[in-house]
């Protein structure tokens, strides 16, 4: 079986996923365009509100983060029969349940254990 | 995954069947490579966590907001960013079978990663001079962690480039070494990845404080 591998990989010299100059090009504006953004919100003070700037540049990072994806890594639901994706999908869960998780239980044990050092510590 | 069929020896060859399923990969080298770099990912994923508890935890030390200079890491990114176009060039010119091409691409790529590094060390010997090291307070302990892990990563693309760089000229764009250069593409493009969250959490969020 591995022979057969060996044999027909000579053959199909195209081991991984076709890139295009256009797709390439298309990723590189959007991510420039995508990284400006929230560098311009940040370094000119464009809101004065603090959490509207956060929640806009984490939604731009999430939609770069998406565009590299597809057009730098070549994320599709096809390619490996679909592995890819499915082991995608499966670290961004445990990516999740880690921030989310993390972040959830650290805060909640700030406000619960040290109640007194609250207003000081942040 | 039942792909095997038995066929009775004593047919005639000349019939035929179907197979009602995705074809089978004939190389597993890329999906094994991908799913290194999602566990990859998970470590990331434990840093960022790590840095997003410790991150307001100053223990009376400099603040993102006093340490962080934008201008040099939009100059930082920006290095990331058009390297990755670069090693994209890269492998436009591989699918060609251009191998000086591919080799010039590849070697640019390596230069911009060299001056990505090389600003990142001259911030982190900058932050230790002032006195704002990794033992200052958990929120620079966790900063060390998460960008000087990054940074490790590039630091053994930059290493894993040249030496592709040098098994390119020996070798030329062989089958191995074009499976090298979509590993090596997946590895590089995933920093990027990473980078974004590190600038626009790390950086971009630190400095709103």
């Amino acid at each position: 079986m591995s022979e057969h591998n060996q044999h027909s990989l000579e053959h199909h010299e195209e081991a991984g996923p076709h890139s295009t100059f256009s797709g390439y090009m298309i990723g590189f504006i959007a991510s420039v365009i995508l990284t400006a953004i929230p560098f311009w919100l940040v370094m000119a003070d464009v809101f004065s509100s603090r959490n509207m700037t956060v929640v806009i540049i984490l939604g731009l990072a999430l939609v770069q983060i998406v565009v590299h994806m597809i057009y730098f890594l070549h994320m599709n639901f096809r390619s490996e029969g679909g592995w890819n994706m499915l082991s995608l999908l499966f670290t961004l869960l445990l990516v999740f349940i880690t921030l989310a998780g993390s972040l959830w239980v650290m805060y909640h044990m700030n406000v619960n254990m040290m109640p007194g050092m609250m207003t000081g510590s942040s | 995954m039942e792909n095997s069929i038995a066929v009775p020896v004593s047919q005639p060859a000349n019939f035929e069947f179907l197979v009602r399923e995705e074809e089978h990969v004939a190389n597993g080298t890329l999906l094994g490579f991908w799913i290194y770099l999602m566990s990859d990912c998970l470590i990331f994923a434990a840093l960022f966590a790590t840095y997003g508890v410790l991150s307001q935890s100053y223990a009376g030390g400099p603040t993102g907001a006093d340490l962080f200079d934008l201008p040099l890491v939009a100059l930082n990114t920006s290095f990331l960013l058009v390297s990755s176009i670069t090693y994209g060039f890269a492998m436009l010119q591989m699918q060609q079978g251009k191998l000086s091409g591919t080799m010039l691409w590849l070697a640019i790529t390596g230069v911009l990663g060299v001056g990505f590094l090389g600003l990142e060390l001259y911030e982190f010997y900058h932050l230790i001079h002032v006195g704002a090291g990794p033992q200052t307070s958990a929120f620079l302990s966790s900063f060390f962690a998460l960008v000087g892990t990054h940074g490790l990563h590039v630091l053994f693309g930059i290493l894993w480039l040249v030496t592709l760089l040098v098994q390119l000229r020996m070798y030329g764009l062989n089958v191995a070494n074009r499976r090298r250069l979509f590993c090596l593409s997946m590895f590089w493009h995933f920093l990027d990845v990473v980078w974004i969250g590190v600038f626009t959490i790390v950086y971009l969020m630190g400095s709103l404080s």
